[in-house]
């Protein structure tokens, strides 16, 4: 299939690109992924939890409810990371400062930009998500030697939320459009994935709805390997978040193509 | 090899035939241009060359390469500087090119080199810590033709390089594009100054209306198609225009004038001048144009 074949190596060379953006902006771009979990975990795990006398059950473990919340917080940085990314600011690269075109004239493929993005991407999950994660395991709310793989994760995961991103990217007429994928997909991903409260309070057809959702894997995956459990979910997430990446991907390319090549 | 060669190539828009069915070869460190109106198809021949857009129909050879299919080795081996401002926003004047550079896959020694050799030459080196947004309009079509350099590529394209620049800046580029014909880069060239395309041009084509009307060396044309002189007259009489008829000339009246093509100006003056009263005449030589102006029509009343 050509949308694979026309991948190579150069795709690096707009992920280089991007980095070197961050890089000159980085005092503005550390900063945010840095506080935002400290926030969240004052007033969800120390306000809120104040409130739930009960351990939480999880996986045959009862957990202190700021210790369940804070995997859930490492998920969600993973999701916002490379999906504002790969909306917004490829959007705008790509609109409005016709950064694709000028690249489309240089041996890149619209492949390459398209992979290279979405790796970027998968970096900014990355990077975010493993400042939450120093966070909440300076708190001891994460576990060694299981918390090490949570970064592999964090990229992968980035991997998958960048190609759905870029999917959006490539079909809305204008940025005011991304407000429903965030709103139809963010935003309850955001609350129902196991992320600020167990699944199984839920009923078994709400259960069986998140389990549809990508964030839910990711989350399972990152609090699983918080706590040094090996569960199937480990498997099932890995297989689930290889699908969805490898669908949206083709899929996004496959649309940006006839979007951009006219 | 030729440079480029196209044969019927065509490209098509939904139901506009926005260039239809053109053959032409460029030659090797030829320089060659399009001309022609607005919408007239330049910009889509020049995106076909360098493999932004693909063609409908037809064929399209650059440097020897078939463009569908070896896009990639095309793209390495060409420079682009587009009809748009694309500069990369995110970066100063000189990492515009360095950045750039690198999509070529070069090592980092020569994109220095190269990004401080062409700023130089560009005359953009005390801005070259500037942001993109903060230098002129002409400083950044500059700065596009450099970047179209930074893989010292074997055929350039520059779409309009000239628009919106001083004479100043005008005379940079045409200075470079000789350079580079020297060494013999090819170069395939749109502008709608003709005093431009008769400069820099070895030959070149009239396009209108995704159509070529005209090919040839720039004097060959305007022999060809004008003369030697062209005599203008203000305020011509519908008795002048007739007596011109009878006389066989070329002749062209527009609103307020009337231009003669003739190869002996001097001697058309002095027959005029014997039997009509004209307030203003002048005789120049002929230029290209009024090539342009002649074949894609200029004038309202024929
Ligand atoms: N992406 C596109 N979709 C539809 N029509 C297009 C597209 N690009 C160009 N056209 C049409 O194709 C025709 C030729 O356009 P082109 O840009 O090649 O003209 P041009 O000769 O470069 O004109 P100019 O001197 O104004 O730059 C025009 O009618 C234009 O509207
Ligand atoms: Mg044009």
């Amino acid at each position: 299939m050509s949308l694979i074949s026309n991948i190579s190596w150069r795709s690096m060379a707009l992920w280089k690109r991007n980095r070197d953006v961050f890089l000159t902006t980085w005092k503005t771009n550390f900063l945010p992924p840095f506080l935002e979990p400290i926030l969240y975990l004052v007033a969800m795990g120390l306000g809120f939890g104040a409130l739930i006398e009960a351990d939480i059950e999880y996986g045959g473990r009862s957990l202190e409810y700021i210790k369940f919340l804070a995997p859930g917080l490492v998920a969600i940085s993973i999701m916002y990371g490379a999906f504002f990314e790969c909306t917004y600011s490829s959007f705008v690269r790509m609109y409005y400062q016709k950064t694709f075109d000028a690249i489309l004239a240089t041996p890149l493929s619209l492949e390459d930009i398209i992979a290279g993005e979405i790796l970027w991407g998968a970096t900014k999950s990355f990077i975010n998500a493993t400042i939450v994660l120093g966070v909440i395991a300076a708190f001891g709310y994460a576990e060694f030697p299981g918390l090490l793989l949570i970064p592999l994760i964090s990229f992968v995961g980035g991997l998958m939320f960048a190609s759905l991103a870029m999917l959006f990217t490539a079909l809305v007429p204008n940025m005011d459009s991304f407000n429903y994928p965030f709103f139809l997909l963010i935003t309850p991903m955001f609350l129902f994935s196991g992320t600020f409260f167990p699944l199984n309070v839920l009923p078994e057809w709400g259960q069986q709805l998140a389990m549809t959702l990508p964030l839910t894997h990711i989350s399972n995956m990152a609090r699983d390997l918080s706590y040094n459990m090996m569960s199937a979910e480990l498997a099932i997430g890995a297989a689930y978040v290889i699908a969805l990446t490898a669908v949206c991907f083709l899929a996004s390319a496959y649309l940006m193509k006839k979007r951009l090549v006219k | 090899m030729p440079a480029v060669r196209a044969e019927k190539l065509t490209k098509v828009f939904d139901d506009l035939r926005a260039v239809d069915a053109i053959d032409f070869e460029i030659g090797e460190g030829e320089c060659f241009g399009f001309l022609g109106p607005n919408g007239a198809g330049k910009s889509t021949t020049m995106r076909m060359i360098h493999c932004a857009s693909p063609i409908t129909s037809g064929e399209l050879d650059v440097l020897g390469m078939a463009v569908n299919g070896r896009c990639r080795e095309i793209k390495a081996a060409i420079g682009v500087a587009p009809q748009e401002n694309n500069l990369d926003p995110d970066f100063t004047v000189r990492r515009n090119l360095t950045v750039y550079g690198r999509y070529f896959g070069l090592p980092k020694e020569v994109l220095e080199e190269r990004a401080d050799r062409l700023l130089e030459f560009m005359q953009l080196t005390e801005k070259r810590d500037e942001r993109i947004q903060d230098i002129s309009g002409g400083m950044k079509r500059r700065l596009i033709i450099a970047r179209a350099m930074m893989n010292d590529p074997r055929l350039l394209i520059l779409d309009e390089p000239t628009t919106g620049l001083d004479p100043q800046a005008r005379h940079l580029i045409w200075e470079k594009v000789r350079e580079l014909k020297r060494k013999k880069v090819t170069v395939v060239l749109t502008t709608h100054y003709m005093d431009e395309a008769e400069r820099l041009c070895d030959r070149l084509v009239i396009m209108d209306h995704g159509k070529i009307i005209l090919e040839g060396r720039p004097r060959e044309l305007i022999d060809q198609v004008i003369g030697t002189d062209v005599m203008e007259i203000d305020e011509p009489t519908d008795e002048m225009e007739t007596y011109v008829k009878v006389r066989g000339w070329q002749y062209e009246r527009t609103i307020d004038r009337m231009l003669i093509y003739t190869e002996e100006g001097q001697n058309v003056a002095a027959e005029l001048k014997e039997r009509f009263a004209m307030s203003y005449y002048l005789i120049r030589n002929a230029t290209l144009e009024d090539v342009f102006l002649r074949t894609t029509g200029r004038a309202l009343v024929e």
